[in-house]
């Protein structure tokens, strides 16, 4: 028990301390790469509270294609940067009092810990086998939340418009302005040919084994998105034009499956998004390969960003 | 001190540093790093949350977790958002910073 609490305090105090320098570190460039060593550490620290599911999503998405979308950024506002105006420093004072106020409330919140702790664990626990998922959080996921799953996908969806519609009015449907730095000798090249057929290996086996173990269709098309994003980069493939209708083919089968499954409920289980009785497993499985697809070209499109050129006819 | 309860004061920590970035840092991108770090704090608190409802075997709660991993996903959808209208402003105005002028004459 002891060394379990040294190595918490040791993490959280790495943790806090990284997160500390990318709050204050002057330059923008050093700040994302210290972002990107505290989202994978932040990993680590949802393993210690038992979620492997969440540490996956948080490696995946916060240490990895967060970092890559603000790099991104960074790289285009590059030396774009006017004399910036800081705020004095009775203001900074003041912000940091406030944060010192906002973070005491919460921390003694977090010491009040209440007699008996809320829980629904049982709950999920007993009505899993119906569904004939092995991972209480796919389970919750696909059958209790499964609303929300598919809203969130929805948003994913409306943030790729979003970005997209942030293109110049003809450019609507061109090819996304996404950098790619091909030197046909360099590293980049050498692993965006070594890496993808491991990646797309692991990104699929993530998805599949999340029906019994940690993992999902989240974690699985983040590393599939993970893996194009390299190859598109080391231009091995062309970056596609958003109006491609493989493309969107791609980006919407997964949400329209998982609707077409869940309106089907209102037929054969009698609600919105039920499952027909012991047909439950193979409707997720399918619901999830689809948005498992769906969700790794919509990660990579969203970080490649709003369309900047036409294809050449 | 059990570990639950210390990686929650971390999350409590990580909201204060990331709502201090969000109000004195001026430039937007290090806003929205800001903003990220801040919703993590805010994550951990439910981590800690789902934590303590261990039960019927479970090491966590399903239920916060869950909700954890849809936010995650919003949260990111949000940040590609919000690049997305940063860098659309840094071409059409050549704004990388918030200024405390009023918008209208500022970014001359």
């Amino acid at each position: 028990m002891t060394y379990d609490l040294a190595f918490d305090i040791s993490l959280a105090g790495l943790l806090l301390a990284i997160a500390l320098w990318t709050i204050v570190a002057r330059a923008i460039f050093p700040a994302i790469v210290l972002f990107m060593v505290y989202g994978l550490l932040l990993g680590i620290v949802w393993v210690r509270l038992s979620a492997v599911d969440v540490a996956l999503t948080e490696a995946a998405i916060g240490g990895g294609v967060t970092s890559m979308l603000l790099l991104g950024a960074a790289a285009r506002l590059q030396g774009k940067n006017v004399a910036s105006e800081q705020l004095g420093l009775p203001g900074r004072l003041a912000a940091a009092l406030l944060c010192i106020f906002v973070t005491a409330g919460l921390a003694y919140a977090v010491f009040l810990r209440p007699e008996v702790a809320a829980t629904l664990a049982p709950m999920a626990k007993e009505n899993l086998a119906e569904s004939g998922l092995g991972n209480p959080v796919a389970g919750v996921l696909f059958v209790y939340r499964a609303l929300d799953t598919l809203l969130e996908k929805v948003v994913l969806l409306l943030a790729l418009v979003g970005v997209w519609s942030l293109a110049k009015d003809e450019m609507w449907g061109g090819i996304p302005g996404l950098r790619v730095y091909a030197q046909p000798s360099g590293i980049l090249v050498y692993l965006a040919q070594v890496l993808p057929p491991i990646g797309i290996m692991v990104g699929i086996y993530m998805f599949w084994a999340g029906a019994n173990y940690p993992g999902g269709a989240f974690q699985g098309g983040t590393v599939l998105a993970a893996m194009w994003l390299l190859v598109m980069m080391a231009r091995l493939q062309d970056v596609p034009a958003t109006s491609a209708p493989w493309v969107r083919l791609c980006l919407v089968v997964g949400p329209v499956a998982f609707l077409a499954i869940g309106l089907s409920g209102f037929v054969f289980a009698g609600s919105f998004l039920g499952y027909p009785e012991g047909h439950a497993k193979p409707l997720i499985i399918i619901a999830e390969a689809t948005l498992t697809l769906s969700i790794g070209v919509t990660l990579a499109l969203l970080v490649a960003g709003p369309p900047e050129r036409m294809p050449q006819r | 001190m059990t570990s639950g309860v210390l990686l929650g004061y971390c999350g409590a920590v990580l909201v204060g540093l990331g709502l201090f970035g969000l109000v004195t840092n001026p430039e937007i991108l290090r806003k929205i790093l800001a903003f990220n770090v801040l919703g993590n704090g805010v994550f951990l608190l439910f981590g800690v949350i789902a934590r303590r409802g261990a039960a019927a075997g479970l090491g966590a709660d399903p239920v916060p977790q869950a909700l954890v991993i849809t936010g995650i996903v919003v949260a990111f959808s949000a940040t590609a958002m919000a690049v997305g209208l940063l860098v659309r402003l840094n071409k059409v105005s050549g704004q990388t910073i918030m200024t405390s002028d009023d918008p209208t004459n500022s970014g001359k």
